[in-house]
């Protein structure tokens, strides 16, 4: 058995709350977070196609790459042995080089399903600003409601169902 | 979003809704090396993608990153025979063009995550215009939004992801304030 159980479902109760994740937001972040999703917008890359074109401030972190910043900042926390159901969320204001991205986070439900499957249920939340600026002054850019199968156990396993048993 | 009714909207878009349209198969298989690309942006160090033994236990062998899901039907930018940009939600761009709006922006992302994706395979998805809004003005510009359904399955036709964007499209140079 080589796969951590960071965290099992019976250990996680509603009102908890994930430890929070930093990251400073370059023009790399953006360009490289749009390239691996193979997004080739020009918002994501192009400075003068996102400020004179879209009339936003710079170019900004795309969708599928913040999908991929939840999913990192989720299973930072959870563990190789948690597998995501669902995810939703909402994007408020763009994320711009420059940006400095905290991810918060607090469980909301934890629940058995019909097949037995635990699930937690996380409200997360991505906040911006300027690194030097106080972080009371943060705006949010997106929230994220995501819906995490747990083991309850160190031989349980989520990733192994399939069809009838994963009800996502 | 305020849904309008189909009596609001044009016959060609009335027809769209509720309709599975630009049903493809991705020209490329399923591949690692996107997977450690979008790791790599994301520093994520989740071994059940960078440990062959972990993979092995939990996924029975390497899995993609489950937001990975809407990369492998984005097309090339370009490649041989293709005229124009390509793009990867077509139904997205055709409502751009119908209601002659010249930007728009992704607001909301829900994404159902069912059979893993591994390296080999081969992803097809179809697209389904869900609602399109009436007329509202944003601090970004006039114009509508509009649900996109996209399921995914994989070369055995099981059902891997299902992705619902909400996007808006809008003209800039308005007088209107934010709403």
């Amino acid at each position: 058995m080589t796969a951590e159980t960071r965290i099992k479902f019976a250990q996680v109760a509603a009102g908890d709350s994930l430890p929070e994740l930093v990251i400073d937001v370059t023009p790399t972040t953006v360009v490289l977070g749009a390239l691996a999703s193979r997004d080739w917008r020009p918002m994501h890359h192009d400075y003068k196609f996102a400020t004179e074109r879209n009339g936003v401030a710079d170019i900004f972190l795309n969708t599928p790459n913040q999908a991929a910043w939840f999913e990192r900042y989720v299973t930072d926390w959870a563990g190789p042995r948690a597998r995501l159901g669902r995810m939703k969320f909402r994007m408020k204001t763009s994320v711009f080089p420059g940006h400095r991205m905290v991810f918060a986070a607090a469980v909301t439900d934890v629940s058995t399903d019909q097949t037995g499957c635990g699930w937690v249920s996380l409200q997360v939340e991505l906040c911006v600003g300027a690194p030097e600026d106080d972080r009371s002054t943060y705006t949010v850019a997106s929230t994220c409601e995501v819906r995490l199968a747990l083991p309850d156990s160190q031989t349980d396993n989520p990733w192994l169902r399939s069809g009838d048993q994963w009800v996502p | 979003m305020n849904e309008t009714s189909l009596d609001d909207l044009s016959q060609e878009v009335s027809a769209m809704i509720g309709r599975s349209q630009y049903f493809q198969t991705a020209t490329f298989d399923v591949e690692n090396s996107y997977g450690y690309n979008t790791l790599a942006a994301t520093q994520n160090n989740n071994p059940l993608f960078w440990q062959e033994e972990v993979a092995q236990e939990l996924t029975l062998g390497h899995i993609l990153p489950p937001t990975t899901l809407s990369l492998w039907m984005r097309p090339h930018f370009w490649e041989p025979g293709a005229a124009g940009e390509q793009v990867a939600l077509q139904v997205h761009f055709d409502l751009k063009k119908i209601f002659d709006l010249p930007e728009a922006v992704m607001t909301d992302n829900t994404i159902i995550f069912y059979e893993p994706v591994r390296a080999g395979d081969r992803i097809s998805n179809s697209q389904v215009l869900k609602s399109v809004s009436g007329p509202k003005t944003t601090k970004l510009g006039s114009g509508r939004f509009w649900v996109i359904d996209v399921e995914f399955t994989n070369q055995r036709n099981e059902l891997v992801g299902i992705e619902s964007y909400t996007g808006f499209g809008y003209r800039r140079g308005t007088e209107g304030a934010a709403s």
